[in-house]
């Protein structure tokens, strides 16, 4: 805990001065958004290949009650609310019918693309909820950005915002920690490696795997809101197919099982993809792709992993540290 | 009675059009339990091949109906011979890797044809029905794929080589014993999904202009009418593409093309939540 | 806890560094104007970006080649947004907060420009918008250049009611756009003693129009009016053509034509087509042909001009003008300038500033495609933005920051 609280204050120092930190402040917001999948994916085994759903309902969420409330206090605790109370639905009718894997990418990815078609087609009139038009493809402009709470004219935005973002994403990495340290955390280990023994020991896995889903999707729908603040505007394209596909790449580049790797992976990849955008010589398609299947071909694992076990194998016995989990159990006796 | 017969037309070309763009994923998911994310851009590349052929010179029809399915089957050869093959059994690993084709394939698209949208005219004139006029390729749509269904089950059940694909898809490491290399079979099949895909997307690219990106519309739904169907290839394939094309049309007809997509898609929640094998893993189990 | 203090210098230090940097960065480029550019240059309405961009680099090197702006050349900060409206918040932000331009040309459609128009306010960057559009935008920072409802749709509709009949079928593409240009056709075919006989609106992605066509085939109209907009739109006029339509119903739409759309067209898909436009390479005045000339010796022969390529020409060289009247880059300067009715000649004729409304008094010329060309029927001269007009006065009230739309 010590050691990531230095390593993220020096990061959040250091960094600054070398991307600007328009840019950095999404980069963050996207790692925190890979962290929601690498948690529920890489830690529950539960493949959603609907994550920018709660992505985006966190983002809708914000804009449509910051326009009709005009501070974005409550608007920021609804965004993480909505999106969690959808996914602890979603999850209660997939995990209760027992889908698996396959199965249950195809419904999260069917429920990403319904949500996706239907907020597309919400340009008319009719489409309005309170004071906010849902504008379909145009999207939510010109709504409340973050402010600070009680005050609705100091808005937070600039180089504070990135302060603000970069420490949202670092309580939520260690309160991500405590998590997979606790014994939800293990037992949702557990469930990923055989589900069926967990059951026959007497957790009740269905209910387990939808509070994780709707741990991921709220940390998603804060990553959410915190986009629409720092974009300002929210569009369609935050539930679409192609948002879904990169958090996912993300999680693999980066590694999956590791509660950093799909921050870097995130992180990394979206910030490759703006420098590649400004270059028009190579389609920065095509070089996200060849990436991906580079990735998957020889570095299955992801990116962490692998220099993880490159440390290991240069200065590996230096210091062995013990299980954590190990150390755990063996203090409960 | 006209209009009835224009809606029972379009009904058959929904279901139809479903069975032609999920047929080339079926037969790589059915056999090889390989979930090709890439099908969308083979479909792409098959629009492509047929446009770049007509513009040659080539005839509409030889060019969708033959050249345009062998150029993207060999694609896909290359591709299984790169990439697949190392991920056989690892199904999502499989999947990641395909997306990641997919990226690359419409790249490759943007960067040689560019993203305006090309197209060619629909070789066959619409024709009258009493008061209504109907597109007359919709027609030849809806043959090509009973004619396609026809093809397959009497390759898969009549064949020697189809006799050989059903075993390796069963047990392949008795047909290896048997004498026959599942890689060599691998191989082949994948080759057929593949021109199965590039077949479907020359005979759609008339009727959409055709942009890099079109892979995308039907990647969505052509995973989800072969993850729906279940096991059984044919029989799952023609299940699910008759519910959703039915239940996507009426709610075309009665609201607006839009609640018919989405009503599609809330079918397939709602089937696959009552039938999470499948339809094929209810009934019809057994049939190929 | 020395840590933390050691921290605390540290980010402080490096904050003041960078502060510090800022205005010598500023100072380092201030003997160039700098025109921030924002348009769609790939991605499904790359149709209508990149002549958008040719001609703002035709016409920024014909400035510079002149002699520049108050002495000083012209350089361009362009981005492409990749037909992704969340791209055009994102770098509006960019050229108004990071690289600090003068003017921004951009925005393609009408999506785009509500997504930028508050931060270019709110940062005080004088903001032109050139491309037609659904008309009512009242803001004093922005000048508008395309040609609007009362100037196109209110000729275009009795124009293809007179070639055809009396009940209209609308299709429109689903935004703000589409959605309210629908209501301005439902105006105007009311006026003309016509009847609506159905309006559908489809979201930009939609390409399958078989259910559609069978639909306006049961109301049975005598004329279909289709504001689509896009690539996948497009396939509408293919199928339209394939099912036999062509000679049963006619056609005319207000926006295909705009991205060069009846050259993608074979002749036969597009045959017929009523619109109505402020430019067609078929205008025969000597300003077009030599602004063709010039466009095709700056790029290869190429002749991709359309409508609002030719509107965002028009929209940098009435910039340009209003720069020069004024005699100075301050923004506040520059607009009191152009309010007092600067005109240009262009291409697409004369363009005329409207100080009311800041939107254009432009030639409008009534069209049909024919062989995959747009031939001019009728020149309807130096109409003026009366929609907008009839709500908007930034004279009377010049903080006035709102959309006016029309209510039926």
């Amino acid at each position: 805990m010590l050691i990531t609280l230095v390593v993220s204050a020096f990061l959040i120092w250091v960094m600054p001065m070398l991307i600007a930190t328009y840019t950095l402040t999404v980069l963050v917001i996207y790692g925190m958004l890979g962290l929601s999948l690498g948690l529920i994916w890489g830690f529950g085994g539960i493949l959603c290949f609907g994550q920018a759903a709660f992505f985006g309902l966190g983002a809708y969420t914000y804009a449509i009650a910051a326009v009709n409330i005009g501070e974005s206090t409550v608007p920021m605790v609804l965004a993480v609310l909505v999106p969690a109370i959808f996914a602890a639905l979603l999850g209660a009718m997939m995990f209760y019918g027992r889908l698996t894997d396959v199965y249950l990418g195809v419904i999260t990815l069917v429920v990403t693309l319904i949500l996706f078609k239907f907020v597309n087609s919400s340009a008319g009139p009719q489409f309005v909820i309170g004071k906010a038009r849902m504008g379909g493809f145009n999207g939510i402009p010109g709504f409340q950005t973050l402010n600070v709470p009680g005050n609705p004219d100091a808005y937070v935005w600039g180089d504070p915002y990135f302060y603000v973002c970069a420490v949202a994403l670092v309580i939520v990495f260690l309160l991500v920690t405590c998590l997979l340290r606790s014994s939800f955390g293990r037992i949702a280990i557990g469930i990923r490696e055989n589900e069926t023994r967990m059951a026959l020991m007497g957790y009740d896995v269905a209910v387990r795997k939808t509070i994780l889903f709707a741990i991921g999707a709220a940390i998603a729908g804060l990553a959410g809101a915190l986009f629409a603040n720092w974009a300002e505007i929210v569009t369609p394209g935050l539930f679409s197919l192609g948002q879904s596909a990169e958090i996912i790449i993300w999680c693999i580049v980066g590694g999956l099982g590791t509660r950093f790797g799909p921050i870097l992976g995130a992180a990394g990849l979206a910030y490759l993809k703006f420098v590649l955008g400004q270059q028009s010589m190579i389609d920065n398609t095509l070089i996200t792709g060849l990436i991906l299947v580079m990735f998957v071909l020889f570095l299955p694992k992801g990116l962490v992993p692998a220099v993880a076990a490159l440390w290991r194998i240069s200065f590996g016995r230096t210091r062995r540290k013990p299980q954590r989990t190990g150390r755990r159990r063996a203090r409960h006796g | 009675m006209d209009l009835g017969f224009v809606i029972f037309i379009e009904m058959l070309y929904a279901v139809a059009s479903l069975v032609l763009i999920s047929a080339g994923l079926a037969v790589v998911f059915g056999m090889m339990k390989v979930i090709n994310l890439a099908h969308g851009e083979f479909m792409m590349l098959g629009g492509y091949a047929t446009i770049t052929a007509v513009g040659l010179g080539v005839n509409v029809f030889v060019a969708m109906l033959v050249i345009a399915p062998l150029i993207v089957g060999l694609i896909g050869l290359i591709v299984e011979r790169l990439v697949i093959r190392h991920l056989y059994g690892r199904l999502v690993d499989t999947m990641l890797a395909t997306w990641g084709l997919s990226l690359v394939f419409i790249g490759l698209a943007t960067m040689i044809f560019g993203n305006t949208t090309t197209g060619i005219s629909t070789p066959i004139p619409g024709f009258t029905v009493g008061n209504y006029q109907i597109n007359g390729y919709n027609f030849f749509i809806i043959v090509v794929a009973i004619v396609l269904v026809i093809a397959m089950l009497a390759v898969l059940k009549g064949t020697r080589a189809g006799l050989i694909a059903r075993g390796t898809m069963q047990r392949a490491d008795m047909a290896a014993a048997l004498g026959y290399s599942p890689d060599r079979i691998y191989m082949a099949t994948f080759f057929c999904g593949a021109a199965l895909s590039g077949l479907a997307g020359a005979v759609l690219a008339p009727l959409v202009g055709l942009v890099p990106t079109s892979g995308g519309a039907y990647i969505a739904k052509a995973f989800i009418t072969v993850i729906a169907g279940g096991p059984s290839l044919i029989a799952g394939l023609i299940s699910s593409a008759t519910s959703f094309g039915l239940v996507s049309q009426i709610f075309t007809f009665t609201i607006s093309p839009v609640i018919g997509e989405v009503a599609l898609l809330v079918a397939a929640v709602i089937l696959l939540r009552l039938m999470p094998q499948g339809i094929t893993g209810r009934f019809f189990k057994g049939k190929l | 806890m020395s840590l933390n203090r050691r921290d605390f210098l540290g980010r402080t230090a490096a904050l003041a560094t960078t502060t510090s940097l800022i205005p010598m960065a500023a100072l380092a480029t201030s003997d160039s104007i700098k025109l921030g550019s924002i348009l769609d240059s790939s991605g499904p309405f790359d149709a209508y970006g990149k002549p958008m961009d040719q001609a703002m680099r035709l016409a920024v090197s014909e400035i510079n080649a002149a002699g520049g702006l108050l002495g000083r050349m012209i350089d361009v900060t362009a981005y492409d947004t990749q037909s992704d409206m969340a791209l055009y918040s994102q770098y509006g932000q960019q050229l108004t907060r990071q690289d600090k331009v003068d003017v921004v040309h951009g925005g393609i459609l009408s999506a785009s420009r509500e997504a930028i128009r508050q931060t270019m306010r709110k940062s005080k960057t004088l903001y032109f918008y050139n491309v037609l559009y659904e008309g009512g935008v009242c803001d004093r920072n922005i000048f508008i250049n395309g040609v609007t409802p009362a100037q196109q749709v209110e000729a275009l509709v009795p124009y293809a009611m007179k070639n055809s009949g009396k009940k209209v079928y609308i299709l429109a593409a689903d935004y703000n756009y589409g959605q309210i240009t629908a209501r301005w056709i439902q105006k105007f075919v009311a006026e003309n003693g016509g009847e609506v006989v159905g309006t559908d609106f489809f979201p930009l992605d939609v390409s399958d129009f078989g259910s559609t066509i069978a639909k306006v085939q049961t109301a049975a109209p005598d004329l279909v009016i289709a504001p689509l907009v896009g690539g996948a739109h497009l396939s509408f006029f293919r199928q339209w053509a394939a099912a036999g339509m062509k000679d049963k119903i006619a056609l005319a739409s207000t926006t295909l034509g705009v991205g060069n759309e009846h050259k993608v067209l074979t002749a036969a898909e597009g045959n017929g087509i009523m619109c109505a436009y402020n430019y067609s390479q078929e205008l025969d005045t000597p300003e077009n042909a030599a602004f063709k000339e010039k466009w095709a010796a700056m790029y290869d022969g190429d002749q991709s001009m359309h409508e609002i390529a030719v509107s965002h020409y028009h929209g940098i060289m009435t910039w340009a003008e209003g720069v020069r009247q004024a005699g100075s880059l301050k923004r506040d300067a520059i607009i009191d300038a152009l309010e007092t009715g600067i005109s240009i000649m262009g291409p697409g004729g004369k363009v005329t500033v409207d100080p009311k409304t800041h939107h254009a008094v432009l030639d409008v010329h009534l069209m049909e495609m024919r062989d995959q060309q747009m031939k001019v029927i009728e020149t309807l001269p130096q109409r003026q933005p009366v929609d907008t007009q009839a709500v908007c006065d930034l004279s009377a009230n010049p903080d006035d920051n709102t959309q006016y739309e029309i209510e039926i």
